[in-house]
């Protein structure tokens, strides 16, 4: 089984690699969006960026059409991580002028908002690692992740997805945060599972050794 | 309910790694790939990687070390030390770091902190501040401690959020090494200034300073280096007595 990430030119990678290689999966880090149907089974898109700047890059790369054909078309399972699960969504008010958006992927519907558009008071970002709670547990993606598990998190934005049941997971800060979110074969979660240890490593896991991977 | 971070900073200057004493009188402590090993195997909750002689050339971060660095290391990585353009910080990305801490460079170009902010997200780029006390407040020092930049820290630490950093990291000059306790005082200072994290730095001996850091003034965050590198003290047994005072901290995955 081949696991893609997506060099998009932002992102973490060294760290989304060496997670992979920890776990024993010979990552292929894809470069060109052409390379990636006939190079990989299950795709990562990375995230440590800003939504504006990420989604011109997506576009520019030509990963728009290409993960659309991949994911929506070949039913290739995708997991975004952080800002590459913002990049699910229809859109985001993050880096965009006031009043304004900009269009992401498209894969689950729903907006990326500030953290003080949801009411919450704290200190933003919301940097550490802070406990998750799985709406669905029967999820293949939190299998044998008890509720309570503390995961690593990174942001000032967050996902509200138009659809309540696309929420997997949700975390508590200054109110509820949605942690992961889940519709078919793509996942996203706002944590960063490459940085959360032993708990990261058997979320990536989960994702990797799914039916459809 | 988010977990107040336990952070090892370790000081890396050439082969290996150091501590000082008040930013001077360096003493070598030990390698840096097996440290950073072990602090992993124990599920530290983040590591901050500081090469404290980066600023002194204009040559590039030293990006291939910082990849062998980063080869164990499964929690959250900060790297800073040279870092003056934006273009650095994705190689440090790709290299294994998660976030970058800018100190000297914002001195001269503040920009670059929101240049950053705009490509990697505020939640990329922690604001590296190293202060003296004088006799009504706390000045700001660039260049590892050795230059005085005129800069207040409250009123530095301010721009800094302004120019979009997503965490302070904030270092008593004065009580590094110490291990005399943080600067209560000028942590509630910035703490109160500003509506991100911040992480207290300078001067951890006992278990107790670091509750007294996150209880009395407010931080996010403590971080340490004399503490574990000189005396018997975990980072393990620090979160055990914070855990004892009340505060919140982040229980080893067991699943």
């Amino acid at each position: 089984m081949r696991v893609g990430v997506i060099d998009y030119g932002v992102g973490n990678l060294g760290s989304v690699l060496r997670a992979l290689e920890e776990l024993r999966v010979s990552p292929v880090l894809v470069n060109r969006a052409t390379d990636m149907h006939a190079t990989t089974d299950c795709l990562i898109l990375p995230g440590v960026g800003n939504f504006a700047d990420c989604a011109r890059l997506l576009n520019d790369g030509g990963w728009i059409t290409a993960l659309r054909d991949e994911v929506l078309g070949y039913k290739r399972p995708l997991l975004g991580v952080c800002v590459g699960m913002h990049l699910l969504a229809d859109s985001s008010t993050e880096g965009a002028t006031e009043d304004q958006s900009t269009s992401g992927l498209g894969f689950i519907p729903g907006q990326v908002r500030h953290l003080r558009s949801f009411g919450c008071t704290l200190r933003v970002p919301h940097v550490g690692w802070n406990s998750i709670t799985p709406i669905c547990p029967d999820d293949r993606l939190f299998a044998g992740i008890p509720a309570g598990t503390d995961f690593y998190f990174v942001h000032s934005y967050a996902f509200a997805p138009q659809n309540p049941a696309d929420v997997l997971a949700t975390t508590d800060y200054g109110g509820p945060v949605t942690a992961a979110v889940w519709r078919g074969h793509v996942w996203g979660t706002q944590f960063h599972p490459e940085r959360s240890s032993r708990a990261g490593f058997r979320l990536l896991k989960n994702f990797i050794e799914g039916p459809t991977c | 309910m988010l977990k107040v971070r336990v952070i090892p900073t370790l000081l890396w200057k050439q082969f290996g790694l150091v501590k000082g004493l008040g930013f001077d009188s360096w003493r070598r402590v030990g390698p840096v790939l097996p440290t950073i090993k072990v602090y992993n195997q124990r599920e530290v909750d983040e590591l901050v990687l500081v090469d404290i002689v980066a600023h002194q050339s204009n040559d590039d971060p030293d990006f291939e070390s910082i990849d062998e660095f980063g080869q164990d290391c499964f929690v959250p990585l900060t790297v800073g030390g040279g870092i003056t353009r934006i273009e650095q910080v994705q190689r440090l990305l790709r290299a294994g770091a998660d976030k970058v801490s800018v100190n000297t460079a914002a001195y001269a170009r503040p920009e670059l902190v929101s240049e950053i902010a705009g490509r990697h997200g505020s939640q990329c780029v922690v604001a590296s501040i190293d202060v003296r006390a004088h006799e009504d407040g706390w000045a700001c020092f660039s260049h590892a401690g050795q230059n005085a930049t005129g800069r207040d820290v409250v009123a530095w630490a301010r721009e800094m959020e302004d120019r979009g950093a997503g965490e302070i990291l904030l270092t008593s000059i004065d009580r590094d090494g110490t291990m005399q306790g943080y600067d209560l005082a000028l942590i509630e200072a910035v703490v109160s200034a500003v509506r991100i994290p911040v992480i207290a730095s300078g001067g951890a001996g006992s278990y107790q300073h670091m509750i007294d850091a996150v209880k009395q003034a407010g931080a996010s965050a403590v971080a340490a280096a004399s503490i574990f590198h000189f005396t018997e003290q975990t980072p393990a047994e620090a979160k055990a007595a914070m855990a004892c005072a009340g505060i919140p901290i982040r229980q080893p995955f067991r699943g």
